[in-house]
Protein backbone atom coordinates (compact mmCIF):
# COMPACT_ATOMS: atom_id res chain seq x y z
CA UNK A 1 0.00 0.00 0.00
CA UNK A 2 2.66 2.64 -1.08
CA UNK A 3 3.05 4.42 -3.69
CA UNK A 4 5.55 3.47 -6.56
CA UNK A 5 8.28 6.20 -7.18
CA UNK A 6 7.67 9.14 -9.16
CA UNK A 7 9.17 12.42 -9.45
CA UNK A 8 7.09 15.31 -7.46
CA UNK A 9 7.07 19.42 -9.45
CA UNK A 10 5.23 22.00 -8.18
CA UNK A 11 4.49 24.29 -11.04
CA UNK A 12 3.81 28.49 -10.56
CA UNK A 13 1.01 28.50 -13.30
CA UNK A 14 -1.27 26.76 -15.31
CA UNK A 15 1.18 26.86 -18.42
CA UNK A 16 4.39 25.63 -16.40
CA UNK A 17 1.60 22.86 -15.35
CA UNK A 18 1.03 21.89 -19.06
CA UNK A 19 4.77 21.91 -19.72
CA UNK A 20 5.31 19.15 -17.28
CA UNK A 21 2.58 16.84 -18.54
CA UNK A 22 3.62 17.86 -22.02
CA UNK A 23 7.31 16.92 -21.19
CA UNK A 24 6.01 13.35 -18.87
CA UNK A 25 4.06 12.84 -22.84
CA UNK A 26 1.03 10.77 -20.93
CA UNK A 27 3.27 9.76 -17.73
CA UNK A 28 2.75 12.43 -15.97
CA UNK A 29 -0.69 13.02 -13.75
CA UNK A 30 -1.91 15.91 -11.84
CA UNK A 31 -2.39 15.82 -7.98
CA UNK A 32 -4.93 18.60 -6.80
CA UNK A 33 -6.33 17.50 -3.54
CA UNK A 34 -5.72 13.93 -3.96
CA UNK A 35 -8.47 12.44 -1.97
CA UNK A 36 -8.76 9.84 -5.31
CA UNK A 37 -5.50 9.87 -6.84
CA UNK A 38 -3.18 8.89 -3.68
CA UNK A 39 -5.46 5.74 -2.86
CA UNK A 40 -5.16 4.90 -6.68
CA UNK A 41 -1.27 5.94 -6.16
CA UNK A 42 -1.14 3.48 -3.03
CA UNK A 43 -2.86 0.47 -4.35
CA UNK A 44 -0.62 1.14 -7.41
CA UNK A 45 -3.33 1.08 -9.94
CA UNK A 46 -1.49 3.75 -11.21
CA UNK A 47 2.40 4.42 -11.97
CA UNK A 48 2.80 8.01 -13.59
CA UNK A 49 6.51 9.13 -13.56
CA UNK A 50 5.30 12.37 -12.43
CA UNK A 51 3.49 13.91 -10.02
CA UNK A 52 2.21 17.51 -11.32
CA UNK A 53 1.19 19.69 -7.61
CA UNK A 54 -1.13 22.45 -8.81
CA UNK A 55 -1.97 23.24 -5.37
CA UNK A 56 0.29 26.29 -5.18
CA UNK A 57 -0.96 27.99 -8.53
CA UNK A 58 -3.15 31.06 -8.10
CA UNK A 59 -6.13 32.31 -9.31
CA UNK A 60 -7.57 28.89 -9.67
CA UNK A 61 -9.41 28.81 -5.70
CA UNK A 62 -11.95 31.12 -6.53
CA UNK A 63 -16.02 30.83 -7.05
CA UNK A 64 -17.40 33.84 -8.87
CA UNK A 65 -21.18 34.41 -10.08
CA UNK A 66 -21.70 36.19 -13.22
CA UNK A 67 -25.85 36.45 -13.63
CA UNK A 68 -27.18 32.85 -13.44
CA UNK A 69 -23.55 30.69 -13.86
CA UNK A 70 -21.16 29.92 -11.24
CA UNK A 71 -17.71 30.02 -12.78
CA UNK A 72 -15.41 27.31 -9.79
CA UNK A 73 -12.05 27.46 -10.05
CA UNK A 74 -10.49 23.69 -10.67
CA UNK A 75 -8.91 24.22 -6.71
CA UNK A 76 -11.91 25.47 -4.86
CA UNK A 77 -12.43 22.64 -2.14
CA UNK A 78 -15.52 20.57 -1.51
CA UNK A 79 -16.01 22.39 1.60
CA UNK A 80 -16.08 26.27 -0.03
CA UNK A 81 -19.02 24.83 -2.18
CA UNK A 82 -20.48 23.56 0.88
CA UNK A 83 -19.96 27.05 2.52
CA UNK A 84 -21.20 29.21 -0.41
CA UNK A 85 -24.72 30.48 -0.89
CA UNK A 86 -25.21 31.30 -4.80
CA UNK A 87 -26.05 27.44 -5.68
CA UNK A 88 -27.83 25.65 -2.50
CA UNK A 89 -27.52 22.61 -4.79
CA UNK A 90 -23.86 22.42 -5.14
CA UNK A 91 -23.41 22.94 -1.33
CA UNK A 92 -26.35 20.17 -1.12
CA UNK A 93 -24.13 17.77 -3.05
CA UNK A 94 -21.02 18.83 -1.12
CA UNK A 95 -22.44 17.72 1.85
CA UNK A 96 -22.75 14.07 0.36
CA UNK A 97 -19.02 14.10 -0.35
CA UNK A 98 -17.02 12.19 2.23
CA UNK A 99 -16.29 13.79 5.13
CA UNK A 100 -14.57 16.77 6.52
CA UNK A 101 -11.79 15.79 6.51
CA UNK A 102 -12.02 14.78 2.74
CA UNK A 103 -14.21 18.03 1.83
CA UNK A 104 -11.22 20.58 3.24
CA UNK A 105 -8.98 18.47 0.55
CA UNK A 106 -10.96 17.26 -2.67
CA UNK A 107 -11.34 19.56 -5.06
CA UNK A 108 -14.17 20.46 -8.13
CA UNK A 109 -11.35 19.99 -10.46
CA UNK A 110 -10.48 17.20 -9.19
CA UNK A 111 -13.78 14.89 -8.91
CA UNK A 112 -14.75 16.04 -12.44
CA UNK A 113 -11.42 14.85 -14.06
CA UNK A 114 -11.39 11.94 -11.93
CA UNK A 115 -15.00 11.11 -13.96
CA UNK A 116 -15.58 8.53 -11.30
CA UNK A 117 -19.63 7.31 -11.86
CA UNK A 118 -20.70 7.62 -8.18
CA UNK A 119 -19.21 10.80 -7.32
CA UNK A 120 -21.49 13.74 -6.87
CA UNK A 121 -19.94 16.64 -8.62
CA UNK A 122 -19.84 14.73 -12.60
CA UNK A 123 -23.51 13.97 -11.68
CA UNK A 124 -24.51 18.09 -10.91
CA UNK A 125 -22.10 19.23 -13.69
CA UNK A 126 -23.88 16.33 -16.37
CA UNK A 127 -27.10 17.29 -15.29
CA UNK A 128 -26.14 21.37 -15.42
CA UNK A 129 -24.79 21.28 -18.63
CA UNK A 130 -21.96 22.73 -17.24
CA UNK A 131 -19.03 23.66 -18.96
CA UNK A 132 -15.62 23.10 -18.15
CA UNK A 133 -12.40 24.90 -18.96
CA UNK A 134 -9.88 23.18 -19.92
CA UNK A 135 -5.66 24.34 -21.00
CA UNK A 136 -3.62 22.20 -23.07
CA UNK A 137 0.00 22.76 -25.03
CA UNK A 138 -2.52 24.49 -27.76
CA UNK A 139 -3.85 26.94 -25.66
CA UNK A 140 -8.12 26.96 -23.77
CA UNK A 141 -10.83 25.08 -24.94
CA UNK A 142 -14.05 24.62 -23.37
CA UNK A 143 -15.67 21.20 -23.18
CA UNK A 144 -19.81 20.20 -22.38
CA UNK A 145 -20.16 18.53 -19.77
CA UNK A 146 -21.65 15.29 -21.64
CA UNK A 147 -18.81 15.38 -23.80
CA UNK A 148 -16.40 15.42 -21.31
CA UNK A 149 -17.32 11.78 -19.40
CA UNK A 150 -16.63 9.18 -21.75
CA UNK A 151 -16.39 6.10 -19.55
CA UNK A 152 -15.79 4.96 -16.01
CA UNK A 153 -12.68 7.22 -14.76
CA UNK A 154 -12.76 8.66 -18.17
CA UNK A 155 -12.47 11.97 -19.98
CA UNK A 156 -12.05 13.58 -23.28
CA UNK A 157 -9.03 15.21 -21.79
CA UNK A 158 -5.91 15.32 -23.51
CA UNK A 159 -3.05 14.05 -21.72
CA UNK A 160 -1.06 17.63 -21.41
CA UNK A 161 -4.66 18.94 -20.27
CA UNK A 162 -5.88 19.96 -17.04
CA UNK A 163 -8.83 21.68 -16.28
CA UNK A 164 -8.62 24.95 -14.73
CA UNK A 165 -12.61 25.81 -14.01
CA UNK A 166 -16.06 24.85 -14.41
CA UNK A 167 -19.07 26.82 -15.26
CA UNK A 168 -22.16 25.63 -13.52
CA UNK A 169 -25.66 27.47 -14.30
CA UNK A 170 -27.30 28.20 -11.02
CA UNK A 171 -30.92 26.46 -10.99
CA UNK A 172 -34.10 27.87 -11.00
CA UNK A 173 -35.12 24.84 -8.54
CA UNK A 174 -33.66 21.52 -7.74
CA UNK A 175 -33.73 18.00 -6.14
CA UNK A 176 -30.55 16.54 -4.54
CA UNK A 177 -31.55 12.48 -3.72
CA UNK A 178 -28.67 10.37 -2.85
CA UNK A 179 -28.42 6.26 -1.51
CA UNK A 180 -25.48 5.14 0.18
CA UNK A 181 -24.44 2.65 2.18
CA UNK A 182 -22.57 4.43 4.92
CA UNK A 183 -22.54 8.20 5.84
CA UNK A 184 -19.98 9.63 3.30
CA UNK A 185 -19.71 6.67 1.20
CA UNK A 186 -20.05 7.15 -2.77
CA UNK A 187 -23.52 6.75 -3.61
CA UNK A 188 -25.39 3.73 -5.18
CA UNK A 189 -27.49 5.92 -6.81
CA UNK A 190 -27.16 9.73 -7.04
CA UNK A 191 -29.79 11.69 -8.79
CA UNK A 192 -30.22 15.62 -9.20
CA UNK A 193 -33.37 17.42 -10.83
CA UNK A 194 -33.01 20.62 -11.68
CA UNK A 195 -34.95 23.26 -14.08
CA UNK A 196 -32.38 25.69 -15.79
CA UNK A 197 -33.40 28.51 -17.60
CA UNK A 198 -37.35 26.51 -18.05
CA UNK A 199 -36.27 23.08 -19.05
CA UNK A 200 -35.93 20.20 -16.94
CA UNK A 201 -32.87 18.24 -16.41
CA UNK A 202 -32.34 15.04 -14.69
CA UNK A 203 -29.31 13.58 -14.01
CA UNK A 204 -29.24 9.55 -12.74
CA UNK A 205 -25.41 8.70 -11.30
CA UNK A 206 -23.86 5.59 -9.65
CA UNK A 207 -25.75 3.15 -12.17
CA UNK A 208 -24.40 3.47 -15.95
CA UNK A 209 -19.97 4.37 -16.48
CA UNK A 210 -20.54 7.92 -16.89
CA UNK A 211 -23.51 10.30 -15.18
CA UNK A 212 -27.22 9.08 -17.15
CA UNK A 213 -29.53 12.22 -18.38
CA UNK A 214 -32.68 10.70 -18.57
CA UNK A 215 -33.93 12.88 -21.76
CA UNK A 216 -37.64 10.89 -21.20
CA UNK A 217 -37.57 11.87 -18.14
CA UNK A 218 -37.21 15.37 -19.00
CA UNK A 219 -39.53 15.47 -21.77
CA UNK A 220 -42.17 14.09 -19.06
CA UNK A 221 -41.79 17.02 -17.06
CA UNK A 222 -41.11 19.86 -19.53
CA UNK A 223 -44.72 17.97 -21.19
CA UNK A 224 -46.58 20.30 -18.22
CA UNK A 225 -47.13 20.59 -14.69
CA UNK A 226 -46.40 17.82 -11.98
CA UNK A 227 -49.30 16.59 -10.46
CA UNK A 228 -48.51 13.14 -8.95
CA UNK A 229 -48.75 10.83 -11.95
CA UNK A 230 -46.47 12.99 -13.83
CA UNK A 231 -43.63 12.29 -11.33
CA UNK A 232 -44.32 8.61 -10.81
CA UNK A 233 -44.41 8.36 -14.41
CA UNK A 234 -41.32 10.40 -15.15
CA UNK A 235 -39.00 8.05 -12.23
CA UNK A 236 -40.15 5.31 -14.18
CA UNK A 237 -38.87 6.81 -17.57
CA UNK A 238 -35.52 6.95 -15.92
CA UNK A 239 -35.06 3.87 -14.04
CA UNK A 240 -36.55 2.21 -17.26
CA UNK A 241 -34.27 3.92 -19.48
CA UNK A 242 -30.80 2.91 -17.81
CA UNK A 243 -28.35 0.08 -18.29
CA UNK A 244 -26.67 -1.20 -15.10
CA UNK A 245 -25.17 -4.21 -13.77
CA UNK A 246 -25.08 -6.05 -10.12
CA UNK A 247 -21.62 -6.09 -8.19
CA UNK A 248 -20.84 -6.92 -5.09
CA UNK A 249 -22.77 -3.63 -3.73
CA UNK A 250 -26.19 -4.18 -4.92
CA UNK A 251 -28.16 -6.01 -7.64
CA UNK A 252 -29.14 -4.74 -10.91
CA UNK A 253 -33.09 -4.68 -9.80
CA UNK A 254 -32.19 -3.13 -6.68
CA UNK A 255 -29.85 -0.55 -8.62
CA UNK A 256 -32.87 0.08 -11.19
CA UNK A 257 -35.39 0.09 -8.06
CA UNK A 258 -33.77 2.41 -6.43
CA UNK A 259 -32.68 4.95 -8.78
CA UNK A 260 -36.64 4.77 -9.50
CA UNK A 261 -37.28 5.73 -6.01
CA UNK A 262 -34.22 8.50 -5.41
CA UNK A 263 -36.09 10.37 -8.89
CA UNK A 264 -38.83 10.25 -7.71
CA UNK A 265 -37.88 11.92 -4.39
CA UNK A 266 -35.40 14.53 -6.12
CA UNK A 267 -38.36 15.57 -8.27
CA UNK A 268 -40.83 16.03 -5.34
CA UNK A 269 -38.36 17.98 -3.65
CA UNK A 270 -37.47 19.94 -6.48
CA UNK A 271 -41.21 20.74 -7.34
CA UNK A 272 -42.06 21.12 -4.03
CA UNK A 273 -44.46 24.38 -3.18
CA UNK A 274 -42.07 25.43 -0.49
CA UNK A 275 -39.08 25.26 -3.11
CA UNK A 276 -41.04 27.63 -5.24
CA UNK A 277 -38.59 30.94 -5.72
CA UNK A 278 -35.89 29.14 -3.51
CA UNK A 279 -32.87 29.12 -6.01
CA UNK B 1 13.62 16.43 -1.36
CA UNK B 2 13.45 18.53 2.06
CA UNK B 3 10.37 19.65 3.66
CA UNK B 4 9.73 22.14 6.29
CA UNK B 5 6.48 22.54 8.30
CA UNK B 6 5.62 23.77 11.54
CA UNK B 7 4.32 20.76 13.60
CA UNK B 8 2.72 21.09 17.07
CA UNK B 9 4.13 24.93 16.74
CA UNK B 10 7.91 23.62 16.15
CA UNK B 11 9.53 23.73 12.69
CA UNK B 12 10.65 20.43 11.49
CA UNK B 13 12.82 19.62 8.49
CA UNK B 14 12.98 16.41 7.01
CA UNK B 15 14.11 14.43 4.00
CA UNK B 16 11.60 12.67 1.97
CA UNK B 17 10.99 10.36 -1.48
CA UNK B 18 7.95 12.63 -2.90
CA UNK B 19 6.30 9.67 -2.92
CA UNK B 20 6.42 9.37 1.18
CA UNK B 21 3.01 9.93 2.75
CA UNK B 22 2.57 12.59 5.18
CA UNK B 23 1.41 10.09 7.83
CA UNK B 24 4.80 8.25 7.20
CA UNK B 25 7.08 10.80 7.62
CA UNK B 26 5.68 11.92 10.67
CA UNK B 27 5.54 8.48 12.59
CA UNK B 28 8.91 7.22 10.54
CA UNK B 29 11.20 9.85 9.74
CA UNK B 30 10.04 12.64 12.98
CA UNK B 31 8.97 9.68 15.42
CA UNK B 32 5.27 10.89 15.92
CA UNK B 33 3.63 7.60 16.17
CA UNK B 34 0.64 8.78 17.57
CA UNK B 35 -1.21 9.55 14.50
CA UNK B 36 -1.86 6.19 13.52
CA UNK B 37 -2.08 4.09 9.78
CA UNK B 38 -4.85 2.06 9.13
CA UNK B 39 -6.38 1.48 5.53
CA UNK B 40 -3.99 3.75 4.17
CA UNK B 41 -6.60 4.82 1.28
CA UNK B 42 -8.50 7.52 3.28
CA UNK B 43 -11.50 5.24 4.54
CA UNK B 44 -10.60 4.55 8.06
CA UNK B 45 -9.57 7.78 9.54
CA UNK B 46 -7.15 7.04 12.22
CA UNK B 47 -4.59 9.44 10.94
CA UNK B 48 -5.96 12.30 10.94
CA UNK B 49 -4.84 15.71 11.52
CA UNK B 50 -4.82 19.14 11.18
CA UNK B 51 -3.00 21.02 8.26
CA UNK B 52 -3.39 24.69 8.63
CA UNK B 53 -6.05 24.03 10.29
CA UNK B 54 -8.02 21.91 8.62
CA UNK B 55 -8.80 18.18 9.18
CA UNK B 56 -6.72 15.88 6.68
CA UNK B 57 -6.17 12.30 6.16
CA UNK B 58 -2.18 11.84 6.13
CA UNK B 59 -2.68 9.09 4.16
CA UNK B 60 -3.89 10.97 1.53
CA UNK B 61 -1.23 13.36 1.46
CA UNK B 62 2.57 13.07 0.23
CA UNK B 63 4.56 14.64 2.52
CA UNK B 64 6.44 16.87 -0.06
CA UNK B 65 3.17 18.65 -0.15
CA UNK B 66 2.87 19.62 3.52
CA UNK B 67 6.03 22.13 2.57
CA UNK B 68 5.65 25.36 4.31
CA UNK B 69 2.27 24.03 6.04
CA UNK B 70 1.46 23.87 9.85
CA UNK B 71 0.41 21.19 10.84
CA UNK B 72 -1.24 19.59 14.62
CA UNK B 73 -1.26 16.19 15.80
CA UNK B 74 -2.62 14.24 18.20
CA UNK B 75 0.63 14.98 20.38
CA UNK B 76 -0.34 18.87 20.56
CA UNK B 77 -3.47 18.18 22.05
CA UNK B 78 -2.18 18.12 25.72
CA UNK B 79 -1.20 21.32 27.54
CA UNK B 80 2.70 22.01 28.37
CA UNK B 81 1.86 21.06 31.94
CA UNK B 82 0.38 17.52 30.73
CA UNK B 83 -2.73 18.02 31.42
CA UNK B 84 -4.78 16.39 28.94
CA UNK B 85 -7.33 18.59 26.45
CA UNK B 86 -10.53 18.07 27.50
CA UNK B 87 -11.37 15.87 24.82
CA UNK B 88 -8.28 13.55 25.92
CA UNK B 89 -10.02 13.26 29.52
CA UNK B 90 -13.60 12.87 28.15
CA UNK B 91 -12.11 9.61 25.54
CA UNK B 92 -10.71 8.91 29.27
CA UNK B 93 -14.22 9.42 31.76
CA UNK B 94 -16.64 8.03 28.95
CA UNK B 95 -14.92 4.85 28.12
CA UNK B 96 -14.12 6.37 24.46
CA UNK B 97 -11.27 3.65 23.49
CA UNK B 98 -10.76 0.56 23.97
CA UNK B 99 -8.12 -0.32 22.14
CA UNK B 100 -6.72 2.86 21.13
CA UNK B 101 -6.02 2.57 17.73
CA UNK B 102 -8.87 4.57 16.14
CA UNK B 103 -8.45 7.26 19.30
CA UNK B 104 -5.84 9.90 17.63
CA UNK B 105 -8.47 10.26 14.16
CA UNK B 106 -10.70 10.24 16.99
CA UNK B 107 -9.75 13.12 18.79
CA UNK B 108 -8.58 14.95 15.59
CA UNK B 109 -11.71 14.85 13.92
CA UNK B 110 -13.66 15.70 17.11
CA UNK B 111 -11.43 18.52 17.46
CA UNK B 112 -12.60 20.05 13.96
CA UNK B 113 -16.10 19.62 15.43
CA UNK B 114 -15.46 21.21 17.97
CA UNK B 115 -13.82 24.19 16.51
CA UNK B 116 -16.25 24.49 14.45
CA UNK B 117 -19.89 23.94 16.56
CA UNK B 118 -20.73 25.03 20.11
CA UNK B 119 -22.47 21.88 21.51
CA UNK B 120 -23.33 19.39 18.68
CA UNK B 121 -26.56 16.91 18.74
CA UNK B 122 -25.60 13.36 19.54
CA UNK B 123 -26.57 13.72 15.75
CA UNK B 124 -24.33 15.48 14.57
CA UNK B 125 -21.78 14.20 16.70
CA UNK B 126 -22.50 10.93 15.09
CA UNK B 127 -22.58 12.29 11.90
CA UNK B 128 -19.50 14.38 11.86
CA UNK B 129 -17.56 11.24 13.50
CA UNK B 130 -18.90 9.10 11.20
CA UNK B 131 -15.35 9.54 9.02
CA UNK B 132 -13.69 7.67 11.54
CA UNK B 133 -14.34 3.61 12.02
CA UNK B 134 -13.73 2.12 15.61
CA UNK B 135 -13.99 -1.46 16.01
CA UNK B 136 -14.44 -2.32 19.53
CA UNK B 137 -16.49 0.56 21.05
CA UNK B 138 -19.91 0.71 19.24
CA UNK B 139 -19.54 4.09 19.12
CA UNK B 140 -21.48 4.78 22.37
CA UNK B 141 -18.75 5.92 24.43
CA UNK B 142 -17.13 8.20 22.00
CA UNK B 143 -20.02 10.29 21.18
CA UNK B 144 -20.59 10.15 24.71
CA UNK B 145 -17.28 11.59 25.04
CA UNK B 146 -17.32 14.30 22.57
CA UNK B 147 -20.90 15.48 23.76
CA UNK B 148 -19.58 15.69 27.78
CA UNK B 149 -15.97 17.71 25.75
CA UNK B 150 -18.13 20.10 24.32
CA UNK B 151 -20.04 20.61 27.45
CA UNK B 152 -17.00 21.43 29.24
CA UNK B 153 -15.63 23.63 26.46
CA UNK B 154 -19.08 25.95 26.29
CA UNK B 155 -18.92 25.78 30.12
Amino acid sequence: MKAAPFDYVRPPSVASAVHHLEEASGDGKIIAGGQSLAPVLAMRLARPQVLVDINRIPGLSTISRSDDVLRIGALVRHHDLLEQHHSPLLAEAARWIGHAAIRSRGTTGGSIAHADPSAELPVVAAALDATIHAVGPDGRRTIAAVDLFEGALETSLEESEMIVGVDMPIPTTWGFAELSRRHGDFGLVTVVVAEVEGSWRVCVGGLAAVPFRARESESILDGGSVADGRVREAAQAAAAAITTSSDLHASADYRRAMAEEFTRRAIEQATAPSRAGVH
Amino acid sequence: MQVKFSLNGRMESVDVEPRRTLADALREDLGYTGTHVGCEHGVCGACTIMVDGQPARACLMFAVQADGSSITTVEGLQNDDGKLHALQQSFCDRHGLQCGFCTPGMLMTAMDLLHRENEPSRERIREEMSGNICRCTGYMGIVDAVEEASRTQSG
